[in-house]
């Protein structure tokens, strides 16, 4: 199951933020920031997938906006992988100036 | 008043602030220009400002006072006002809010509204965050949609289905008869909703599960077979370009239908029969260069090993994962090893062809594949391959992240402990793992490895060199300082006398043992539990050495003013050994036996653990009865066996440090003097921090089961003593007893002391009781909490033995309960 669903620029700040389960909203912040600061930490050779407390998170960067996904165990993280291609492709039809 | 501004031109004036304080600022400014035109009911700007402040709670500021305003918009007639109105109630309304069921009304009209985007919306809204009563009362609007032929709305329909499902399970059988013909569609978003919805009402009831896979003859729906058919068809067709992924047609939607057959296929012989061949079709007709293509082969592996897939599929799954393994991408190759990792319990063999792919994948820069890779290399050790992976695994572990360093040591030593070809290799690796990962190593191997050491009996004269080696150059390693020092402890007359056999025996003086052990002692870098390994190593030296005891006797008394209480009860003790016990020593000190191996599950016999706090003189029973579990405090008292207190046991270097008393040595209890002057509050005051952690997590008792009958356990001699139960929530193999003692004579009981032992398939904790004495006329009462772990449901009894004073004689009783009510332990 998806979890959330995050845009967050380099800089920490968020530009989306889609939770599908409640999360409070003062913890909102403080997840994303811990989020971003694990995929930021990581370097372009090491895979997408971070196992971060008991979920994963599967992210991809885009120039400087990171995507960032929360999912269970349940879910094929590849699947996701390319969940998330695809929706920066239907932005990009859809917007034409991603 | 003028306009309020249009969510984009907040959105740029909220990116041009600098700092966090004028971004709080202007959203500040924002939320009361909101604030004000909600007063005022403006509805030509309330969509506007809504959808302003949906961004400011994305950025994560309180957004509440909308929620209201949400409601009137999807209230009102336009559809951009339903909109966000909707996507207001998505975003800030949830069950916890009371307003939500205001919105009910709204939905049902929209959900029958003319207009398909309308009740587009509202299905979805429903889909996000309708609580159970909402979905209770909707549910036969949306099974009503699941069966239109509006695609759009069919697939919103099934998904708002899932949602309804997963908070109102019972109302699924009310969506089996539409979901008769939700395959038979081409639309493939209604196919992949349809198959999430199959998915999520298989996984909830095997009931559902099982009707799925029925076979039916007649009707040509039967799911499987329908499931592979659009599997086929997706895999066959030729380019589409609606649903064209790289390639591939709709993956998405494969990988669903994947899954979906693993759960349909899973210990169920027909169904896996029915999809071997499509399996195989996919595996092997799939294009790997692109991510797709392998997400797809990986959902794929993953359902063959899930289901009950002949050979023949099963080693091409493996082979998938062995070219996987193989690739440079990083993602591939994680994913491989987290699917190794799955099968590799069911298909070893197959796995551990693969083994030097995987050895190499520890060498990867990657941390999360360091990790798969480690773990996976721990499955694969056998006796086979022991030694060499055990290369590789010490070469990790010196290189590794420190993270990692703790499990892998706790891996290699349960990996040798397995698999050691011989006791030499074990002893040498174990202390490889000391010396390089030394602090990393967990509190619970220190007594593992002693146990380890004193069983191969030939190997001390060696052990005890090697670690004296060790320890010489650098002694901050903390569980490497305590296996040597108790070594040294035990074995330094080996040591000093330069016999070994298997190595070059070194030339050491008692004074130089005796430097170290002292060097030890004094570092700051020595934590207080490995001081005291230490000072009871130098004690036990005083009968092994011959010349330096004066210089032992020295340090023990320097320590008999310590500030660490614990050396300070140690010292004091030794120190009565010299002077008054002289003629003890020998025998307390000698050399110990070879310990059994305790397991920490299940006592061997009945033990039972005292809650007092007193500084109660602790007795053990000889070593080899095996003791009890890890968890439970130090104190054991032996209820039934009726041992005499024997002053004559052999040292442990027992330590009571505020680390659990997991320590096997601890089991074997304390130096039991009866003439000793305790100097200072003995460290049992740890003790009702352990007592409180004695199962495995404070229980949490939110609600006393309804009506547990209370007992009377015992009655005699004006002594009355209640039981009333308690059976916790969240563990629902522990039972919570308090027992109330109350005395109707017309003297008070004083020192009352409750003891209590049970089965040996039970656990017992004792917590301290409110006051020992009994006040006369029944006055007042005594209670104490006991808590009872039941893992086997069996009938509970227990044996009491109370001891009090009373009219100024001691009394004492042995009483058996019987009379437990079954709700107290089923």
């Amino acid at each position: 199951m998806i979890k959330f669903f995050l845009m967050v620029n380099k800089q920490g700040q968020t530009r989306l933020s889609r939770y599908y389960e409640h999360v409070e909203i003062n913890k909102r912040t403080m997840l994303e920031a811990e989020v971003i600061k694990n995929c930021l930490s990581r370097s372009k050779d090491e895979c997408s997938f971070v196992e971060y407390k008991d979920f994963k998170l599967v992210y991809r960067q885009y120039a400087a906006l990171f995507i960032v996904v929360g999912i269970d165990h349940t879910e094929n993280e590849m699947a996701v992988y390319e969940l998330i291609h695809n929706f920066v492709e239907v932005l990009d039809k859809y917007f034409s100036r991603v | 008043m003028p306009a309020p501004i249009r969510l984009r031109e907040l959105i740029r004036t909220i990116r041009t602030a600098r700092t966090q304080a004028e971004e709080r600022e202007m959203i500040q400014k924002e939320c009361a220009a909101i604030r004000s035109s909600f007063r005022e009911e403006d509805n030509t700007y309330r969509c506007r400002n809504v959808a302003k402040l949906l961004y400011m709670h994305m950025l994560g500021y309180p957004a509440h006072f909308g929620q209201l305003e949400c409601l009137k918009l999807i209230a009102s007639q336009k559809f951009t006002d339903k909109r966000i109105g909707y996507l207001g109630a998505m975003l800030l309304l949830d069950e916890r809010q009371d307003v939500h069921l205001l919105m009910t009304n709204c939905i049902k009209n929209d959900l029958n509204h003319s207009t398909q985007y309308v009740q587009g919306l509202a299905l979805c809204t429903l889909g996000c965050m309708g609580s159970s009563e909402m979905c209770r009362d909707l549910a036969g609007e949306v099974e009503k949609l699941l069966k239109t032929s509006n695609s759009y709305l069919r697939k919103k329909a099934a998904l708002c289905a899932v949602h309804v499902i997963r908070k109102v399970p019972e109302l699924m059988e009310m969506f089996l008869p539409a979901t008769k013909n939700l395959l038979n569609e081409k639309n493939h978003g209604v196919l992949h909703t349809s198959v999430v919805l199959l998915t999520e009402m298989c996984e909830r009831s095997p009931d559902m599960l099982a009707h799925f896979r029925k076979v039916r003859q007649l009707s040509s729906s039967q799911l499987v077979p329908q499931l592979v058919r659009i599997l086929k068809n997706l895999i066959m067709s030729g380019y589409s370009p609606e649903h064209d992924v790289s390639g591939i047609s709709d993956p998405f939607l494969q990988v669903r239908i994947l899954r979906l057959l693993r759960i349909l296929g899973r210990n169920d012989d027909d169904s896996s029969e029915a999809m071997n061949d499509i399996l195989a079709q996919v595996a092997t007709n799939t294009e790997t260069s692109k991510n797709v293509g392998n997400a797809i082969l990986y959902e794929t592996v993953l359902t063959i090993m899930d289901i009950k897939s002949e050979s023949g599929l099963r080693v091409l799954a493996i082979n998938i994962l062995g070219r996987f393994l193989l690739n440079n991408d990083k993602n591939i190759r994680y994913v491989a090893l987290t699917s190794l990792l799955k099968t590799v319990q069911t298909d070893h063999n197959a796995v551990q062809r693969h083994r030097s792919t995987i050895v190499d994948c520890l060498k990867d820069l990657d941390v999360s594949i360091k990790r798969r890779a480690m773990e996976l290399s721990f499955a694969l050790v056998n006796g086979n391959n022991v030694r060499g992976m055990m290369k590789e695994l010490l070469y990790f572990l010196d290189s590794c992240e420190p993270e990692f360093k703790a499990d892998c040591a706790s891996g290699i030593f349960l990996a040798a402990e397995k698999y050691a070809p011989s006791k030499r290799w074990h002893i040498d690796t174990i202390m490889r793992v000391l010396t390089t990962a030394g602090s990393y190593v967990r509190d619970d191997a220190v007594p593992n490895l002693i146990q380890l050491i004193t069983n191969s009996v030939e190997m001390h004269a060696y052990t005890v060199q090697r670690l004296y080696k060790a320890i010489l150059g650098d002694y901050s390693q903390q569980p490497l300082v305590q296996v040597a020092s108790w070594c040294i402890g035990e074995y330094g007359d080996l040591l000093v006398s330069g016999q070994c056999e298997e190595e070059e025996p070194i030339q050491v003086t008692e004074d130089e043992v005796l430097d170290i052990l002292e060097s030890v002692l004094i570092s700051n870098m020595s934590a207080s539990v490995t001081r005291g390994y230490a000072l009871t190593a130098i004690m036990k030296l005083s009968t092994r050495f011959t010349c330096t005891v004066n210089r032992i006797k020295k340090v023990v008394s320097i320590y008999g003013s310590s500030i660490d209480v614990e050396l300070q009860q140690r010292a004091v003790e030794y120190n009565a050994l010299f002077k008054k016990y002289d003629h003890m020593r020998p025998a307390l000190l000698e050399r110990m036996p070879v310990m059994e191996k305790v397991t920490t599950n299940g006592p061997a016999e009945i033990v039972q653990t005292n809650g007092e706090t007193e500084t109660a003189v602790l007795e053990t029973k000889p070593p080899p009865s095996g003791l009890q579990p890890t968890n439970q405090a130090n104190d054991l008292l032996d209820l039934l066996g009726g041992s005499d207190i024997t002053p004559v046991i052999p040292t442990a270097p027992t330590t009571k440090p505020a680390t659990a008393g997991g320590e096997l040595l601890d089991l074997l209890g304390d130096l039991n003097l009866t003439g000793s002057p305790v100097p200072a509050p003995a460290p049992q005051i740890a003790q009702p921090s352990f007592l409180l952690d004695g199962l495995t997590s404070p229980p949490l008792f939110n609600d006393i089961a309804a009506g547990i009958p209370s007992i009377t356990a015992y009655n005699k001699n004006g002594l009355k003593i209640d039981f009333t139960f308690e059976r916790s929530n969240t563990n629902p193999s522990v039972t919570v007893i308090t027992i109330q003692a109350s005395n109707s004579t017309e003297l008070d009981m004083t020192d009352f002391v409750f003891q209590a032992a049970v089965p040996k398939t039970f656990q017992l904790q004792l917590l301290s009781p409110s006051s020992s004495v009994i006040p006369a006329f029944n006055s007042g009462t005594i209670t104490q909490v006991i808590k009872v772990l039941n893992p086997q449901k069996q009938q509970l009894r227990m044996r009491i033995k109370l001891t009090y004073n009373h009219k100024g004689s001691a009394m004492q009783d042995l009483a058996e309960v019987n009379n437990f009510p079954p709700q107290s332990w089923q």
